[in-house]
C-alpha cells in the first residue's frame, strides 16, 4: 500500500515536470513569435520585401531589405547545399564504410561534436583569417565558405545519428543481395533516412539564415542587390542588427518585421520539407 | 554416393575475440538438395551461414581461418569482386529486412543488382519472380505500396522473390520462419521444396519437425562443432552420435 502511493506520487511529480517544462517551451516560442509579430507587422509592408533600401532608409525614409532577402536566401541556400554535397557522403561514410573501425568513428564523431559547440563568432573570425589567406573580399562567396564551415558540422552530425539507427539486418540484406558499398549508401541507406536527412538539412539551413555572427566579417554589408558571388551582400541578420541599433522607433520596428519576414522563410522552408519528407516516410524500413 | 558438391567448408574456424565459436568446421553442401543446418540455439549456426557469403566482414571482431568453396572457389580469396560471389547466394534472414521502397522496386533492385535491368519486360520479369513465391495474386493490384505495408509473411516471400531476381545458385535461409505464421511458414517451406530443382538451399533451423519436413541432407551442429552430417534419413533415423541421437530425442539443449 505504502509503495503504491509513493508510484503514484513520483509519477505526479514527473508529470508535473513534464507539463512545466512543455508549457516554458511553448510560452518561449509563442512570446517571441509574438514580440516579433506585434511589433513587425504594423511595419511590414509590400515596399518592406519588394524594394531595395533608398537613400535614407536607415533614418526612417523609403526602401526595403529585398538586398537582404535574396541575399541571405542566397548565402543559406548555397551553404546547405555545399554542405549537403560535403556532408552527406560523410555521414554515409561513417556509416557504411568504416563503421567497423569503431574507434575512428568514435573519434570523428567527438570531433564534430567539438566544431559543433565552436560560438559562430568564432567561425566568422577564423572564416576573415582564411579570406585573407586565399586573398577574397568580403563577398557572398567568402560567407557561403564560413558559413558552411559553421553548419557542416551540425549536419554531419544530425544526419548521422538517424543513419546509425539503421538496423544492421537491412545493411546485411543489402549486400546479400551483392550490393556494393555505395549503392548501399545511396539507394538504400538514403532512402531508408530521407526523413531525417532532410530534417538536418532544415537544421542546417535554420542556423545558416539565422547566423549573424558568422557574416559579419565575411560577407560585408551593402545596399545592392547580390549579382555575384564575388559581391558583397546582405543579410538578414545584419539586416536587422543596423536597423534595431538605429534610435529611431520607426527603424526598428522594421527590424522587427526584417524579423518577421525570416522567421516566415523559415517556416516556408520547414513546411515544403516535411511534405517532401513525407512522400517518402512511408516507404521507411521499421 | 558420391553427388555433386556446391559448397565445400574447410578446416573453418571462427573466433570473437578469446571465443572460439566456429571450431574446426568441415561439410560438404549439394547442389539442388535442401541441407538444414540444425542444433541448439546459440551454436554458431547463423554464424556459420554467414561466413558463406562472408557477411562476417560486417563483424571487424570475428576472426576467420579456413576456406569455403563455392564452386571450387574461395570466399575468402575471391578471384572475382565478393560482390559478385554474394549474388551467387540469396539471403533470408530471420526477419524480414525489405528495402524501404514500393514492392515492385524491391523485386526491380534484385534485377538491377544483376544487371539485368533493361527497360523491356521488367515488369514482366517483377511478375515471373512475384509468382514464384506466390506472392503475385495477393500483390498485383498494389505494386506501387511500399513494401512495409506487406505482412510479416508477405514480406519474408517479397525478400525470397528480391533474391531471386539475382539470378543466384544458392540460397541461404536463417531461420526463415521463425517470426512468421503458420500458414506462412508451410508457404515458404513448400517454396523451398519446390525450388530445390534449380537452385541449392540451406537452411538453418532449430525446429527439428521443419527439418524432418523439408531436410535431403542435415549438417547438427553442438556448441560450435559439426557433430554429424549425411543424408537426412540417416541422420535422423539413425545417428551415429550419442550427441545427436540425444538432440533427436530432445534431451540436448
Ligand atoms: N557479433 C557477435 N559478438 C559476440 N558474440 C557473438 C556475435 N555473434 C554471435 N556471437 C556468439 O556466437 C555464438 C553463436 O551464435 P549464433 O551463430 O548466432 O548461434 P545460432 O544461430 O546457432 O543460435 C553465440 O554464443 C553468440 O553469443
Ligand atoms: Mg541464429
Amino acid at each position: 500500500m505504502k509503495r503504491q502511493t509513493l508510484i503514484k506520487a513520483e509519477e505526479v511529480f514527473f508529470r508535473v515536470i513534464m507539463f512545466l517544462s512543455s508549457m516554458i517551451i511553448a510560452a518561449t516560442l509563442f512570446l517571441i513569435i509574438f514580440s516579433i509579430f506585434y511589433k513587425g507587422l504594423p511595419s511590414l509592408s509590400w515596399d518592406m520585401v519588394s524594394q531595395t533600401p533608398k537613400g535614407g532608409f536607415y533614418f526612417g525614409k523609403e526602401g526595403g531589405i529585398l538586398n537582404a532577402i535574396v541575399g541571405s536566401i542566397y548565402l543559406a541556400g548555397g551553404s546547405t547545399l555545399l554542405s549537403l554535397a560535403i556532408g552527406l557522403p560523410l555521414a554515409l561514410f561513417l556509416n557504411i564504410n568504416i563503421v567497423s573501425k569503431k574507434r575512428l568513428v568514435n573519434a570523428i564523431r567527438f570531433f564534430l561534436d567539438l566544431l559543433w559547440g565552436i560560438p559562430s563568432i568564432v567561425y566568422g573570425a577564423f572564416g576573415f583569417t582564411l579570406m585573407i589567406y586565399l586573398g577574397l573580399k568580403t563577398s557572398l562567396l567568402a560567407g557561403i565558405i564560413t558559413v558552411t564551415l559553421f553548419i557542416l558540422p551540425i549536419m554531419v552530425r544530425a544526419m548521422d545519428e538517424v543513419i546509425k539507427t539503421i538496423p544492421i539486418g537491412l545493411l546485411e540484406a543489402s549486400y546479400s543481395l551483392g550490393s556494393t558499398k555505395s549503392e548501399t549508401a545511396y539507394r538504400i541507406f538514403f532512402r531508408q533516412t530521407i526523413p531525417g536527412i532532410v530534417t538536418a538539412i532544415l537544421l542546417s539551413f535554420g542556423r545558416a539564415i539565422g547566423d549573424a555572427a558568422s557574416v559579419l566579417f565575411t560577407t560585408g554589408y551593402t545596399d545592392h542587390m547580390p549579382t555575384s558571388l564575388t559581391q558583397p551582400t546582405a543579410t538578414l541578420p545584419l539586416a536587422i542588427f543596423f536597423q534595431l541599433s538605429v534610435p529611431i522607433r520607426e527603424v526598428q520596428n522594421r527590424a522587427y518585421a526584417s524579423a518577421a519576414i525570416l522567421v516566415f522563410i523559415i517556416l516556408i522552408i520547414s513546411i515544403l520539407s516535411r511534405i517532401f519528407a513525407r512522400k517518402f516516410q512511408k516507404n521507411q524500413i521499421k | 554416393m558420391q553427388q555433386d558438391t556446391k559448397i565445400e567448408v574447410k578446416n573453418l574456424n571462427l573466433y570473437i575475440g578469446k571465443q572460439h565459436i566456429l571450431k574446426d568446421i568441415n561439410v560438404s553442401i549439394p547442389s539442388n538438395k535442401i541441407t538444414v543446418i540444425m542444433g541448439p540455439s546459440g551454436c554458431g549456426k547463423t554464424t556459420l551461414l554467414k561466413s558463406l557469403n562472408r557477411l562476417t566482414d560486417l563483424y571487424p571482431e570475428m576472426k576467420v581461418t579456413g576456406m569455403i568453396l563455392i564452386d571450387g572457389e574461395d570466399v575468402f580469396h575471391p578471384i572475382e569482386d565478393i560482390t559478385m560471389i554474394r549474388q551467387k547466394m540469396g539471403l533470408l534472414s530471420q526477419r524480414p529486412y525489405p528495402l524501404p521502397m514500393n514492392i515492385q522496386k524491391n523485386v526491380a533492385y534484385g534485377l538491377r543488382i544483376s544487371g539485368r535491368k533493361r527497360r523491356k519486360g521488367i515488369d514482366k520479369r517483377v511478375e515471373r519472380y512475384l509468382q514464384m513465391v506466390g506472392l503475385w495474386d495477393e500483390v498485383k493490384d498494389r505494386l506501387k505500396d511500399p513494401a512495409s505495408t506487406l505482412s510479416i509473411g508477405q514480406q519474408q516471400r517479397l525478400c525470397l522473390a528480391r533474391g531471386l531476381a539475382v539470378d543466384p545458385q544458392i540460397i541461404l535461409a536463417d531461420e526463415p520462419t521463425s517470426a512468421l505464421d503458420p500458414l506462412s511458414s508451410q508457404i515458404i517451406e513448400q517454396k523451398f521444396v519446390e525450388l530445390k530443382e534449380h537452385y541449392t538451399i540451406v537452411v538453418v533451423t532449430h525446429i527439428l519437425r521443419q527439418a524432418k519436413r523439408i531436410a535431403d541432407n542435415i549438417v547438427f551442429m553442438y556448441l560450435g562443432e559439426v557433430i554429424e552430417q549425411g543424408p537426412a534419413d540417416e541422420v535422423l533415423n539413425n545417428p551415429q552420435e550419442e550427441k545427436t541421437k540425444a538432440y533427436l530425442k530432445g534431451g540436448l539443449y
